[in-house]
């Protein structure tokens, strides 16, 4: 048992602990309040909903491994939405081809790439704070937004394209597939590459890591490019799944990105975390809001909870942190 | 002076791009170089310039809030509802019901933080998601526009009219903001609790073993922004007119980024009343000036954002370290 404990542990790292309890009791209470909870068409619901949050929820975890944030994720996809709309509208509008569109979607993740690029160079650069950086991109992006639509929405796009939103593929959605895709290129990248290492090297300690020799300021800028690239992604996805472009779109997830990625056990200050809590973590948040609407709850109330949830989990962890210094203390 | 301007020196360089900026604005427009428009950029900026320097406590304590224009805009509904309860009151008990409903919720986040030891930022992005959410939830975003009489009715202090027949005017929230800076500033530089303040947010460690209650520091930190962010919330119901649930939602990433253009450094220890007032109004005078050159408002976002970017890049760097290949050898890192 212990061995099996252990092989666990190892798998997933301590950060599994907070995300699987809260899964645990998710299912546990909305299972007894609800007959309809533990169905089909709740998992159906959320596997939809999922992949918006998800995928700018991983733009948002490069940056806070490294001990930054990126408060631009929104905007970035956004304006790469805004990209695809552009060329499709160019080209054709309704009738523009598959050809068009990915073409569309290359730029969009160009757009979002150098969203990413100027960002980390000013960071990795000037050493401005990212935070500071991070949220001038942001509000430069939305008054940029705001200046080419007049703040109003783009729509008409090819009928192919809807499916990418809302078409399933075998029963599973299109885009849970993109965002299961996405997570495990993030989890081989972190677990696999060099620059996963020495991105979690530098969220540990950026001068240790300079000193060692890596090339800090290359590492930073690419974290923030792969960022912005998967904010792009999120951008095409969610242009497909409301079938229109708006700047404020998905502008009420900047702050739930982050707390998702704390839920799922990433230090605030960098070094440490992993993708799959925060998967978990985010099946959760949806999970929730998916109960609370199954009760009768709206959107806001499920809000309201996902910052309960996430107070009760940093405050159940430092109890146990108590209870480990107790036990220690007592042994020795 | 000298010795001023090396102390100073993000003060000193705000003022500067202030300065020039009023320069090429009074050239090129008509209407920036006047009383009237000085006012009237003091009118707007004053419910900005009150939490900027709220929040300028926190971030000189070291931590940082994202909850507190949400926490206004509870305080807003609240106050306006307790005053529905009353039946009418007044400014005194408009400003003691907001201010205490403020400092309550800023003490929410200042027990989450200390006594769980949760990071600021965790804390209050839940905080955030918590006030906001059961506003919504509450008010079901329903606005409110049936307020107090005394509360709507514009509050002129001075006013004087100019030769050319336009009035100038200052009104009560400009009142409201100079108390708020003096009571701030007050607070940091004049009391031994703000010297706390300042050691605690450069290094906590260092200030719990000097003896300074660490606790009593989160609570006055968050307190006081809480306050802020308390009268704030009145005065922009006041100034508005009415109470939006949404209204103020968004606005802490635009103050934060205000406040740290004033120079407050995210991590703490550092900052100043005189920097913080000063970047709150450089975004607002870059606005009145587009507005003044008849630039689309839908443009302002965009060209604010570009300018805090290329500022903070060319504050924290020389020129050298942007250009490796043009500064003295060793120079660049």
């Amino acid at each position: 048992m212990t061995a099996l404990v252990d092989r666990v542990r190892a798998a997933f790292g301590p950060e599994m602990a907070g995300p699987s309890l809260a899964f645990a009791a998710v299912v546990l209470v909305f299972g007894i309040a609800s007959p309809q909870f533990l169905s089909a068409a709740t998992f159906g619901s959320v596997a939809f909903q999922l992949p918006e949050l998800g995928l700018l929820t991983l733009a948002m975890l490069l940056p806070i491994l490294t001990g930054g944030l990126n408060l631009a994720i929104t905007f970035t996809a956004n304006i790469a939405g805004l990209t695809v709309a552009w060329v499709l509208k160019a080209n054709g509008g309704v009738d523009a081809g598959i050809g068009i569109f990915v073409v569309g979607c290359l730029l969009a993740l160009l757009v979002g790439a150098a969203s990413g690029v100027v960002m980390g160079l000013v960071i990795a650069y000037t050493r401005a704070h990212p935070i500071l950086v991070s949220l001038s991109m942001m509000i430069f992006l939305r008054g940029l937004g705001e200046f080419l639509t007049r703040g109003g929405d783009i729509s008409g796009f090819p009928a192919f394209v809807g499916p990418i939103g809302h078409g399933s593929i075998a029963g599973i959605p299109v885009p849970l597939i993109v965002f299961i895709v996405c997570v495990l290129a993030w989890h081989v990248l972190l677990g696999r590459t060099k620059l996963g290492f020495n991105t979690y090297m530098i969220g540990s300690n950026l001068e240790a890591t300079r000193y060692s020799g890596i090339n800090t300021r290359k590492a930073i800028v690419l974290v923030y490019t792969l960022s912005g690239i998967m904010c792009a992604i999120a951008g095409i996805i969610m242009l497909a799944r409301f079938n229109s472009v708006r700047i404020g779109h998905g502008e009420s997830y900047l702050l739930i990105t982050v707390l998702a990625c704390f839920l799922g056990g990433v230090n605030p200050f960098g070094g440490f975390g992993r993708v799959i809590p925060v998967f978990v973590a985010l099946v959760v948040l949806q999970l929730l809001s998916s109960g609370l609407n199954l009760i009768g709850a709206n959107q806001h109330l499920a809000t309201a909870v996902w910052g309960i949830l996430l107070v009760t989990v940093m405050i159940l962890r430092w109890v146990a942190s108590k209870i480990k210094i107790s036990i220690v203390r007592r042994g020795s | 002076m000298r010795s001023f301007i090396r102390t100073h020196a993000t003060e000193v360089s705000l003022f500067a791009v202030i300065a020039l900026i009023s320069i090429v604005l009074s050239l090129t427009t008509a209407n920036f170089f006047s009383l009237g428009n000085a006012f009237d950029l003091l009118n707007i900026s004053a419910v900005n310039i009150i939490f900027a320097v709220g929040l300028l406590v926190v971030l000189i304590a070291g931590g940082i809030d994202i909850s507190f224009a949400v926490a206004a805009s509870v305080v807003q509904y609240g106050t306006a509802i307790a005053l529905g309860w009353i039946g009418g009151g007044g400014w005194v008990s408009g400003l003691l019901i907001a201010g205490s409903l403020g400092v309550l919720l800023g003490c929410i986040n200042a027990f989450l933080i200390h006594r769980f030891r949760i990071i600021s930022i965790v804390a209050t992005i839940s905080t955030f998601n918590i006030y906001f959410g059961l506003l919504m939830f509450f008010t079901r975003g329903v606005s409110i526009y049936d307020l107090p009489d005394w509360l709507t009715d514009r509050v002129v202090l001075f006013e004087h009219e100019m030769a050319n027949g336009s009035w100038i005017e200052i009104t009560l929230p400009v009142l409201v903001m100079i108390l708020c800076v003096i009571a701030t500033w007050t607070l940091i530089t004049r009391t031994t609790t703000g010297r706390q303040l300042y050691a605690f947010g450069d290094n906590p460690e260092g200030a719990r073993r000097f003896g300074i209650n660490i606790g009593a520091m989160q609570f006055i930190a968050f307190g006081w922004l809480g306050l802020m962010a308390g009268i704030a919330g009145l005065i922009q119901a006041h100034y508005a007119q009415e109470v939006v649930p949404n209204a103020l939602y968004g606005r802490e990433l635009d103050v934060l980024a205000a406040v740290v253009l004033g120079g407050a450094r995210l991590g703490g220890g550092k900052g100043s009343v005189l920097g913080c007032v000063l970047g709150v109004l450089l975004i607002s005078i870059t606005q009145n000036g587009l507005n003044l050159m008849g630039v689309s408002p839908f443009a302002f976002k965009m060209i604010i954002g570009a300018i805090i970017l290329v500022a903070i890049t060319l504050s924290n760097t020389r020129i050298e370290r942007l250009l490796p290949f043009v500064g003295p050898k060793g120079a660049g890192r």
